[in-house]
């Protein structure tokens, strides 16, 4: 069964059609791209599988169960994790708590216990700043734990990003250009961090991206998107020499 | 002396406008809204006091307790049943609602206690201090107010850093759909903001009722006004900045009312926030907050 099935996906915005009768089916370890030209309704897609929009029509199913409609906690109770265009990090919480924040579901201790200060309260803490550093390790950012969200640099928010959206413990990691604004050689590195996330945390994962190198060197299969519709889906590398994906990237 | 007398006095009861200031500044941060009925849940603990304390005769400690949790409830029940429906309201529309909850309180107490403010017996009793031979005295209330004042701010502090369902709120404060995507509870975050600034209310209503022990339904609206001023001037969304507003507008307001003008007290307490918003518009220790899109 596909990890991610999505069927005829559709939503509008006043009189405009941003994402139409959109499909697609994500196998269980890809790592699968997203792209197209701006504004052809990507970050949208991304918008509709997290529930911050309701989908006018169609269906989200994830390992099976139908997602569609419900609410942001309940997709991502439900496993699908992402990060954002426009960073959007806790910026005034320290890396480590950022990634704690992801944590709060998965390490229950009452409000009570907090205030009081039961055992509970520190054993329940310690596992997660234990939890935290190990999202922490894969991102170089170990070291930055202490380091209020804010002052990382661009690069590093960005993988920071990806470790909080890891700690909710998803199935599907969603990235929306997580390389835009990195230069070479931070995007070669974090093309391994990607790889490597994915094969250690044991997620599936779909990214939008405009840097082809980042697309063409770790993307297994691709879909493109213009105009809010499907282009064409495929291995990369035949999507990539399709001419009906030149022209839309090139323009007439 | 009178001088240190005086400076005692304002530092006592800038204390208990930190206690309030940090109700507003909490639910502020948090839930973005302007909760102008948050004086009158002080209002309601005093009442809660002193019905446990006359009608009931429970000890004042235990009455105290009692009020903290009544105002709790309070808190949980106005958030739900007033201000969540508006969640995707203007902030006017909000501002409005916190208002109408705040003259529904006020008149749920008139209804209930009548117009004839009653007198309240202090809860305090620990003993005074004297110093310099008992050239100055510190009364009991004084004593209180400045010690609980201390303890709450310590103790909020380290919730708010070091735990879970505080960096939650820290989270849901910074940027709600975010922390949605992470899965964190924002209703239910709100939830507890407005639960722990309505307990703190009740502390506030039991130090200011100790302190100054006529209590009327219209208590909490003067002692509320000043105490969102000093969570403005402190910088408001500021935990420390509630604290050193607070102490700034007890000491000006005690201060003004013995050198300059008992009329004019207030007046010069409003006058000095004005000139700090011009200085600093976010306050002493606000911050600048950029709206996400
Ligand atoms: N909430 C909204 N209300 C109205 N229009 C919207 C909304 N969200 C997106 N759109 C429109 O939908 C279209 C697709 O936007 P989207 O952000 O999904 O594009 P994108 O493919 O992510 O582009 P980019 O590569 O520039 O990030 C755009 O025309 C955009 O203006
Ligand atoms: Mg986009």
């Amino acid at each position: 069964m596909a990890l991610l099935e999505v069927k005829k996906l559709g939503i509008s915005f006043g009189g405009l059609r941003a994402v139409d009768d959109f499909s697609l089916t994500i196998e269980k370890g890809d790592l699968y791209g997203l792209i197209g030209p701006n504004g052809a309704g990507k970050t949208t897609i991304f918008n509709l599988l997290t529930g911050v929009y309701k989908p006018t029509d169609g269906t989200i199913r994830l390992d099976g169960q139908n997602i569609t409609g419900k609410s942001n906690i309940e997709i991502n109770k439900a496993g699908i994790a992402r990060t954002f265009q426009n960073i959007r990090l806790f910026s005034n919480l320290s890396v480590l708590d950022n990634v704690k924040a992801g944590l709060s579901n998965h390490y229950a201790y009452s409000t009570a216990a907090g205030i009081f200060r039961l055992p509970k309260y520190f054993r329940k803490e310690k596992e997660m700043t234990e939890r935290a550093m190990e999202l922490l390790r894969p991102f170089d950012l170990v070291d930055d734990a202490d380091t209020l969200a804010s002052n990382l640099p661009y690069g590093k928010q960005r993988k920071l990003e990806i470790a909080r959206a890891l700690a909710t413990d998803p199935k599907l990691l969603l990235l929306d250009e997580p390389a835009a604004g990195m230069n070479p050689k931070e995007t070669a590195g974090l093309m391994n961090t990607i790889l490597t996330v994915r094969d250690d945390f044991k997620v599936t994962v779909l990214l939008i991206e405009h840097d082809m190198f980042l697309v063409s060197g770790i993307c297994e299969k691709l879909s493109v998107l213009n105009f809010g519709q499907l282009l064409c889906e495929g291995k990369t590398s035949e999507v990539l020499s399709d001419p009906e994906v030149i022209k839309a990237y090139l323009g007439e | 002396m009178a001088f240190l007398d005086n400076l005692i006095n304002g530092i006592s009861l800038g204390s208990i406008y930190a206690v309030i200031a940090l109700g507003y500044t909490l639910v502020y941060g948090i839930a973005k809204m302007l909760n102008f009925a948050h004086g009158d849940v002080i209002m309601v603990g005093g009442y809660v006091i002193f019905t446990a304390m006359t009608s009931m005769h429970l000890n004042g400690y235990l009455s105290v307790l009692i009020a903290i949790l009544c105002c709790t409830i309070l808190g949980i029940v106005i958030e739900k049943i007033a201000y969540k429906p508006l969640r995707q309201a203007t902030s006017l529309a909000v501002l409005i609602t916190a208002i109408g909850v705040s003259y529904f309180l006020q008149n749920m107490a008139l209804l209930i206690f009548g117009e004839k403010p009653v007198t309240f017996t202090s809860v305090v009793n620990i003993p005074k201090i004297s110093l310099f031979d008992g050239q100055i005295v510190i009364k009991s209330e004084a004593v209180a107010s400045i010690i609980i004042s201390v303890l709450i701010v310590i103790f909020l502090s380290l919730f708010i850093n070091k735990t879970k369902s505080g960096r939650a709120m820290l989270a849901v404060s910074e940027d709600k759909d975010a922390a949605r995507l992470m899965g964190i509870n924002v209703n239910k975050t709100i939830s507890l903001t407005f639960a722990i600034g309505s307990g703190l209310a009740a502390v506030a209503g039991a130090l200011l009722c100790s302190t100054y022990p006529v209590l009327s339904n219209t208590t909490g609206a003067m002692p509320g006004i000043k105490a969102f001023v000093a969570a403005v001037f402190g910088g408001i969304g500021s935990i420390p900045g509630a604290m050193i507003g607070g102490l700034l507008i007890g000491v000006i307001e005690i201060l003004g009312r013995a050198y300059i003008s008992p009329q004019l007290a207030d007046a010069i307490v409003f006058a000095v926030l004005i000139v700090v918003l011009m200085v600093k518009p976010t306050g002493i220790l606000g911050k600048k907050v950029n709206e996400k899109v």
